[in-house]
């Protein structure tokens, strides 16, 4: 009973390199069929969205609000032809240069609305949780009530409030993101909220609180890094529901000036009257790009989703892996806090204890 | 009856498909049960025992591939199928009514918005064509015969409506319903008090008599094991490495494994850890020496009329957890807490470490009040206090290395200014806690659960405490990690000397360790005194029920105990 000697160090287990565990990277290796099929399609989907719009200045034949090339003006609903692969809008504009300058403010958007919303919405929902009270009772009650509004006629209102309707590119986009951002907050408060209240009493809270930790050391230290999980998967949803309520917005007339910023909605909006007469150029065009930017971003983050799950997520089949089984030295357990340790003497490093029914491990937390 | 075994297992191999490729559960296990017999399978945590049970129902998860046959016999003999190659309806077809399970929890098992009435009926008539009023006779009469009290009126009760034992009860009355040959309960007990465990397993060791079925039961209990078993099968890291008659097993284990595991089963009245007498010449005493503690000294810890209330939502009065407990701790003492769950034994560990706030009373922590007392005025004193919690799993921040995690007193405290400063000390640290100074680099998840409580033992000790307060700290570990726990535990008291509280709910494991052992029941002190005092000659009757609930790990001398234990009902 009374063993003196210290057990040998064990090699330390193997740890993936850095670019194995960053998110996608992480999750598009442990996925399998559909579902790979599913994360692959996604991230094409996005990366040619993303590339249109970095290279927009490269890849578009003229600008977004260019009506003339060598004093010759484009003309206004001309079908596709060798100068204008898409043709021309009702107001002379090249639909093809605008499609892909759009992917430029539909990135914008994007990422201006979701770092606001998700900074000030973590902030809050950390904040709201940890000390409780009659503070977090207040931002539940208002985060609710901005619940209760339709989203997209409280971001018509935030877009009249900040810009009266009609502006510039950046105060366009900006006044788009910001009330985007308006929608969101709560989403992340709700979420971030949640996971903190859960944390909060978790042990290892408690054990920084008898240690003597101050609050802000426990909230940021301990609470914070280990709320933060389920907001990637957040962050993708959200882009694509940015690029929806903008087009939203500019589909109803409270978006950015074709002369400022091109923008799918907007064109969308003066190809209305086009549809009845046979004109189909002007709105197909525009309306796909939504379609396949949403769906890509989507399909992205439902497939981080379901692979952050490990009920709904699919391994390679059991049959297929039997011969390996020897090289396995870890022992599946019904506890996962107890790991094998052998009987003889402080038993050697075995493997991870919870490798099993353990769900998403901390390891997958940390990549994230 | 017939001869035929009730379960036959034959070279059982499991295998799980995980996110690290596939893993060995169970690797080559035979196993049969006879009819009438009470099967043990004892072994740790992850050694397999629940897997191989589960196989016998075919409830294993999806991810898992199965070798070998499992055999199940139909109780009139009629007929013997493979459980491993069934489906669907074939598969539901043997379930209840060849074999059931009682599982752990009974309080998750039974589904909280039907009466208990309806969840056992809901099991007959899938099986058997019965009218509603034929099922309902059968399911009060099953309850009658589990020792459910006025079961005509009960069995339309929701499980709220009945105490822990009893809900394990009626999900043993589901079990044997459909009067299948074979039970499988898995660790029926562990989720229960001593005293209701007591029960349970009269219950349990009654069912081949009154019901002629099988039992097999899963269990790390030693205890358990002696009072119900007729034949042990010892499992080790999906083996069986031995079986045998239950006497036979205890009096001459033959595997290492069987002899390490019945050395390391805590008992009441055995070897103490700590003494107080020097050490014998040649030193081959097993306890450490610790200086006699002195009576007079200002203790660490004084509580008068202690009392602690949860207020009540609602306008409903409060929860009293604790109701005027009187406790002295003195320097270099180890005061062992025993009760069992919703006795005030953990918020007594709280509100000395300043996590609950105290209702009334007194209660002095290193010369401070703790009524009333501000977080400003006791963060000086935390440096003085270390804690160890109860599940090592979750007492460590997943994102953080152990040595980051054992150097935050450090830091906090200002000792160090960041953890790379503080490490020096924390090898020091892990090196007193027999860890290998190179597991600071690692995360929790990679260590096991008995390795994960050293570390936690170490953050603990991290600034050299007057005071510890260790709130079950081996209750989530297996029985050979938990020895080595307290033998660890015991040393380090030994050599820094400091002042403990000891929580738990095993009197063997307190009586291992505690100078003094206090008594706790639903939140009142009712005996105190040495270990000799209070396990040898318990005077108040509760301690004396609660001793002699406590299954020993010795065939023979429990069944002595157990015909104690019916004369004291």
């Amino acid at each position: 009973m009374t063993t003196t000697t210290a057990p040998a160090p064990a090699p330390a287990p193997t740890r993936l390199p850095l670019w194995k565990r960053l998110p996608v990277v992480h999750q598009l290796r442990t996925s399998v069929g559909l579902q790979r099929g599913m994360l692959v399609g996604g991230l094409v989907l996005t990366a040619v969205f993303v590339l249109t719009a970095v290279f927009a200045p490269l890849l578009a034949p003229y600008g977004y609000a260019q009506l003339r090339s060598d004093g010759v003006a484009f003309g206004s609903q001309q079908p596709p032809s060798a100068e204008h692969l898409w043709g021309t809008t009702v107001g002379g504009y090249d639909v093809l240069s605008r499609v892909i300058w759009g992917a430029r403010t539909a990135l914008l958007v994007m990422i201006v609305a979701v770092v606001l919303s998700s900074v000030v919405g973590i902030l809050l929902g950390l904040v709201s949780a940890y000390f409780g009270g009659w503070l977090d009772r207040t931002l539940v009650v208002v985060a609710d009530a901005i619940y209760a509004f339709p989203s997209l006629l409280l971001a018509i209102v935030v877009a009249i409030a900040i810009s009266g309707g009609q502006s510039g590119m950046w105060a366009g986009i900006l006044a788009a993101a910001i009330s985007i951002t308006v929608v969101f907050i709560p989403q992340y408060f709700r979420v971030v909220r949640a996971e903190v209240v859960r944390i909060k009493s978790e042990a290892f809270v408690e054990s920084a609180r008898v240690i003597g930790a101050n609050h802000w050391r426990i909230m940021t230290r301990h609470v914070l890094r280990n709320s933060t999980r389920t907001l990637p998967l957040i962050m993708t949803l959200n882009c694509s529901e940015a690029v929806l309520t903008l087009a939203g917005l500019g589909f109803l007339g409270f978006g950015i000036e074709p002369t400022s910023a091109a923008e799918w909605g907007y064109d969308l909006f003066k190809a209305l009257s086009d549809v009845t007469s046979g004109i189909w150029w002007t709105s197909i065009f525009p309306g796909t790009a939504i379609v396949l930017t949403v769906l890509g971003v989507t399909l992205v983050g439902e497939s981080l989703n379901d692979l952050a799950d490990p009920r709904l997520r699919t391994r390679r089949a059991a049959a297929q892996l039997a011969g390996e089984v020897g090289t396995a030295s870890v022992v599946p357990g019904g506890v996962l806090a107890a790991g094998p340790e052998g009987f003889e003497g402080l038993g050697a490093f075995e493997g991870p204890s919870d490798a099993t029914f353990a769900g998403p491990t901390a390891e997958d937390g940390a990549a994230q | 009856m017939s001869t035929t075994p009730v379960v036959d297992i034959r070279d059982l191999k499991i295998t799980f498909a995980t996110d690290r490729g596939s893993v060995a559960a169970v690797s080559g296990v035979s196993l049969s049960v006879a009819p009438g017999e009470v099967l043990a399978i004892v072994g740790e945590s992850g050694s397999g025992k629940t897997v191989t049970a589960r196989t016998i129902l075919g409830l294993l998860p999806s991810t898992a591939t199965t070798e070998g046959a499992v055999l199940l016999s139909r109780r009139d003999g009629s007929q013997q199928l493979d459980v491993t190659r069934l489906k669907g309806s074939a598969l539901r077809d043997v379930r209840g009514r060849d074999a059931a399970m009682v599982f752990q929890e009974p309080s998750s098992v039974l589904n909280p918005v039907y009466p208990v009435g309806w969840q056992i009926i809901e099991g007959l008539r899938a099986h058997a064509k019965l009218s509603r009023a034929q099922a309902r006779e059968k399911a009060i009469d099953v309850l009658r015969r589990v020792g459910i009290p006025d079961p005509e009126h009960r069995v339309d009760y929701y499980p709220h409506q009945f105490s822990g034992g009893q809900k394990q009860r009626i999900v043993i009355a589901q079990a044997v319903s459909l009067n299948p040959g074979l039970i499988i309960a898995d660790e029926p007990t562990t989720a229960l008090d001593v005293t209701v465990q007591a029960e349970i397993l009269e219950l349990l060791r009654r069912l081949p008599q009154d019901f002629g079925s099988a039992v097999v039961i899963i269990t790390h209990n030693m205890g358990v094991v002696a009072d119900l078993a007729d034949r042990v099968a010892v499992m080790y890291d999906g083996e069986i490495v031995e079986q045998a008659d239950v006497r036979t097993l205890f009096e001459s284990p033959q595997h290492p494994y069987t002899r390490a595991l019945l050395d390391a089963v805590p008992r009441v009245g055995g070897t103490r850890l700590r003494t107080h007498e020097p050490l014998d010449v040649d030193g081959t005493s097993a306890a450490f020496a610790t200086p006699a503690v002195d009576p007079t000294a200002t203790p660490v810890v004084e509580a008068k009329g202690l009392r602690i209330v949860y207020p009540g939502r609602l306008r409903q009065p409060g929860f009293t957890a604790v109701d005027g407990v009187d406790l002295v701790i003195r320097p270099g003492e180890v005061l062992g807490l025993v009760g069992e769950s919703g006795s005030g034994k953990t918020t007594i560990g709280r509100a000395i470490a300043g996590l609950t706030p105290i209702s009334d009373g007194s209660l002095q922590v290193l010369g401070v009040e703790m009524r009333g007392v501000r977080e400003r005025t006791f963060r000086p004193v935390r440096k003085r206090i270390g804690f160890v919690f109860q599940d090592p799993a979750t007492s460590f921040n997943p994102l953080l290395t152990i040595a980051q995690c054992v150097a935050e007193p450090l830091v906090v405290h200002g000792v160090a200014s960041d953890p790379h400063d503080a490490r020096a000390r924390v090898d020091e640290l892990l090196e007193a806690v027999q860890l290998p100074a190179a597991y600071g680099d690692r995360f929790p998840h990679e260590l096991s659960g008995g390795q994960r409580q050293r570390a936690s033992l170490a953050r603990a000790l991290a600034l050299d405490p007057e005071l510890l307060i260790a709130d079950e700290p081996t209750s989530a570990l297996d029985v050979s990690v938990q020895a080595r726990v307290l033998d660890l535990f015991a040393r380090l008291q030994a050599e820094l000397g400091f002042a403990c509280l000891f929580i738990s709910h095993d009197l063997a494991v307190v009586d291992m360790l505690a100078d003094r052992i206090a008594v706790l029941h639903r939140g009142v002190l009712v005996e105190e005194g040495t270990g000799d005092e209070v396990l040898g000659a318990p005077k108040h009757p509760y301690t004396q029920r609660l001793l002699a609930s406590l299954p020993v790990p010795d065939p023979v001398e429990q069944a002595v105990r157990r015909e104690a234990w019916n004369r004291l009902r």
